[in-house]
């Protein structure tokens, strides 16, 4: 069989000393990375690329995926401790997650959210070895009125999984739509809501307005008296650092669907991982017995998403490695590594470049490895974070958010942003209106404006595209589906009687 | 005399009692890191072409070559602040065609000007433009792809990598050359557009070469023609534009070094030489050839013959850009 005598050759080459280190390095530097909030994989990727420049290819490229699924894993550490989300794609996993925290259950919350994503990382690193090249198919099939419906059914995903009003949901997305509106037209290239700021014409980034309606308005609202209170229960109610037997039980098909699911849209280039965590979410709640126990600490909240973030973050390799176009920026400068090395990534490479490919793919489920060794360990030291004071903490954070944003772009208007975002996510909570629609909302949008007008331009303005093709047909009759049992009437008398926050 | 005074006048003048020393310190440049500002990100095109070349650079002159990657706006931004760095040696830019040349016209309110904020220092490399098409495009060589858009104008989609992007302006020349506006598609960033070329999306694409030689090579997307005087070694069976029909479409994407406005002329010899020198080295050579990239001829190495350069693309981009805007 050729598949195992690649998988052979590349675990051989991922096993030596120099590739081991690599994907070590890489793998605690993702982990870093994905826990520091504001720091983003891409921003890291970026700085760390001129340093491969010395290195071996192979080794370079193993430590920069690691760095990438790494961050994966860490980026679930501060959603659940401090609900600040470090990338887009675990803005879901701070809903339950944090609740779990609240509950002194951060400890079975941070394992869960390891061992979910290693499972996940496991079956995406088969699965690319087994069916790389037949799914890019899938890729290709995408065209802009697919994206464009996907995207409304990623929103659409973002109404069902609010926890209080459906109108208040929808607002939150439309805001979160106009928010990604700032920056450059694509088309014309014409400069729109920028106000003559240089900084916002590139657009508002997404760690900025993140770190604002999570992080700080998080913080201003501990600083509220009344949370005072809640907050030394948190400190102490801390019970077990490891998922109980029921935990486990309750997570595994959790786990299994947010694999399947992360794994299918991580291959689609763009938003496809942040879609995957937002889908496997709501399908959890929508198969839940009892889905008013999710946004209050249901572990198979943190479970399904997470699993689905890391598949995804996998199988978003496929493009790269089948048919050498990047799926997403991260990618792209994965790109410019190997451009660095003299490498053209394109249809042939894992023809001509057997080493890197199956060493690559190899060194995938040993970076998993590493990180659910590194990891578990480290749910002890993490929740033991929680037990710092208030008056030590709140600052670190502040400063770590704003040096986070700041290295972004090295920007000094994007940390007086994220603060005015706080002041504005203050608003929002004390008005229940929630912050994780606004984000999906403002990650989707631009994907959606550009592919809505990249399909009208194609089909010279005729709208029936986004129902003649059958891919787009489907996602939309899927979406108006889920739309119309969020917003029935009947229905909604009884979403709003179990879904009711019971906090004042 | 006057040469070094006036030099010294320029980059030490908060230090003007320094003018008794400054003939060795002329001599003695460079003296620290020089920094050298790429405006793409690591790992794009110029950001590599920087990297090989001043890699050879460094050693030559001494000192290491620390790079920067500015992005933003097209590249607009990191080419600003080179434009406003001291003008002392120790900042310097990688430019390419649309930070140098194609931005004049394309953004109007740009903070510098490509000819009179710079001092051109050297030309490193030209990357040929490729008219490419979907495997599936009913013309079978330029002449039936000349005839077919120009037939088909209102239904041909043409794809690019966004506005002001190297794609974009190249294929803007094409149709201007065409006389032809079809819908341009536009995404974010190169993998994406050759994604929805490979797919069969969109019906033509213009781009780098470097881009479109492995999927070429896969039978994935088509190539009419290069529009550079000769043949790519790295695509031999691919027409010049002038062998197939169309001379008038003439295009290369290239990258050189630019220095500050008023860096002595002293400063730019020595930078020009370090950076002929490592044009010249068989390993740069190798490695720039890799990339499909074109290295100049010894007589376009000079910082005149890139002044000029600049002159005459500004003169070829600025007609078929203004209009777009």
């Amino acid at each position: 069989m050729d598949l195992f005598a690649n998988l052979a050759h590349g675990f051989a080459v991922a096993f030596s000393p120099i590739n081991l280190l690599m994907c070590l390095i890489g793998a605690l530097v993702g982990t870093l990375v994905g826990v520091l909030p504001g720091i983003g994989t891409i921003a890291t990727v970026a700085m760390l690329l001129p340093i491969t420049f010395g290195l071996p290819p192979v080794g370079a490229l193993i430590m920069l995926a690691g760095i990438y699924y790494g961050a994966q894993y860490g980026g679930s550490t501060t959603s659940i401790l401090v609900n600040i989300p470090g990338e887009a794609t675990s803005v879901v996993t701070a809903l339950d997650g944090h609740q779990m925290a609240k509950q002194g259950r951060a400890g079975p919350a941070l394992a869960i959210a390891a061992i979910g994503s290693f499972f996940a990382g496991c079956v995406a690193t088969v699965l690319i070895a087994v069916l790389g090249a037949p799914l890019t198919k899938l890729a290709l099939a995408f065209g802009p009125a697919e994206y464009f419906s996907l995207m409304v059914l990623g929103l659409i995903f973002a109404v069902v999984l609010a926890k209080g009003s459906v109108l208040k949901a929808i607002a939150m997305i439309v805001f979160g739509l106009l928010l990604s509106m700032v920056g450059s037209d694509i088309e014309t290239g014409a400069s729109r809501m920028a106000f003559n700021i240089p900084e916002l014409a590139d657009g508002l980034g997404f760690a900025t307005v993140a770190m604002g309606v999570f992080g700080f308005a998080e913080i201003i609202r501990n600083l509220d008296h009344g949370a005072e209170m809640s907050r030394d229960l948190v400190q102490q109610k801390i019970t077990g650092l490891m998922p109980t037997r029921k935990d486990l039980i309750d997570s595994a098909p959790a786990i299994g669907r947010g694999t399947v699911l992360g794994s299918i849209l991580g291959i689609l280039p763009g938003g496809g991982a942040v879609i995957a965590s937002f889908a496997a979410y709501t399908l959890e709640k929508k198969l839940a017995k009892n889905p008013s126990r999710f946004g209050r600490g249901a572990i198979e909240g943190v479970a399904a998403p997470e699993s689905a973030n890391n598949a995804a973050a996998q199988t978003s390799f496929i493009p790269l490695l089948t048919l050498g176009i990047p799926p997403n920026a991260v990618m792209a400068l994965m790109v410019g590594a190997m451009t660095i090395h003299g490498i053209v990534p394109g249809p042939q490479v894992m023809q001509k470049q057997p080493d890197l490919v199956w060493g690559m793919i190899a060194s995938m489920w040993i970076g998993n490895l590493m990180l659910i060794i590194i990891n578990l360990p480290l749910v002890g030291i993490w929740v033991r974070l929680l037990r710092v004071p208030y008056r030590l903490m709140f600052p670190s954070i502040v400063i770590f958010c704003a040096i986070g944003i700041y290295s972004v772009n090295n920007a000094p208007v994007d940390v007086i942003l994220a603060g005015v975002f706080g002041l504005v996510g203050y608003w929002l909570i004390k008005h229940d209106f929630e912050p994780a629609p606004l984000l999906l909302g403002m990650v989707l949008g631009p994907l959606m404006e550009e592919n809505l007008r990249r399909a009208l331009l194609i089909s010279r303005g005729d709208w029936s595209v986004f129902l003649s093709r059958p891919l787009s047909a489907v996602l939309l009759a899927i979406a108006a589906g889920l739309l119309v049992l969020a917003v029935l009437p009947s229905l909604r008398a009884k979403r709003d009687e179990v879904f009711t926050e019971s906090e004042g | 005399m006057m040469p070094i005074r006036s030099f010294a006048g320029a980059c030490l003048a908060a230090l003007a009692s320094l003018c008794a020393v400054a003939p060795a310190a002329a001599q003695k440049y460079p003296t620290r890191n020089i920094t050298m500002i790429v405006p793409f990100a690591a790992g794009g095109p110029t950001d590599v072409i920087s990297r090989i070349v001043t890699g050879h650079m460094a050693p030559t002159l001494g000192q290491s070559i620390i790079i920067e990657n500015v992005v933003g706006a097209g590249g607009t931004t990191g080419a600003t602040r080179a434009a406003r760095a001291a003008n002392d040696g120790y900042t310097l830019i990688t430019g390419h065609m649309g930070t140098h040349a194609a931005s004049a016209p394309l953004y109007p309110k740009l903070a510098y000007h490509p000819e009179k904020d710079f001092e051109p220092v050297a030309l490193l490399a030209g990357t040929p433009i490729l008219i490419l098409a979907r495997k599936d495009f009913p013309p079978k060589d330029l002449k039936e792809f000349v005839a077919y858009v120009k037939a088909n104008a209102e239904k041909v989609n043409a794809a690019h990598a966004g506005i002001g992007s190297v794609s974009h302006v190249s294929c803007e020349l094409l149709n201007s050359i065409l006389g032809i506006k079809p819908v341009g598609v536009p995404f974010n960033g190169t993998g994406p557009a050759m994604n929805a070329l490979v797919a069969g999306q969109v019906d033509y694409m213009c781009d780098q070469i470097v881009n479109a030689v492995p999927q070429i090579n896969a039978g994935t997307i088509k190539a009419y023609a290069v529009a550079t005087p000769e043949r790519n070694p790295s695509l031999p069976n691919v027409p010049t534009t002038t062998e197939a029909g169309l001379p008038e479409f003439q295009a290369q994407a290239w990258n050189a070094i630019f220095a500050p406005k008023g860096t002595s002329p002293a400063i730019i010899a020595t930078l020009n030489a370090a950076a002929v020198k490592a044009l010249d080295d068989e390993n740069v050579k190798k490695r720039l050839l890799e990339l499909g990239s074109v290295i100049p001829a010894p007589a376009n190495r000079t910082p005149e013959a890139l002044a000029a350069l600049v002159k005459s693309e500004i003169a070829k981009w600025t007609p078929v850009l203004k209009p777009a805007t």
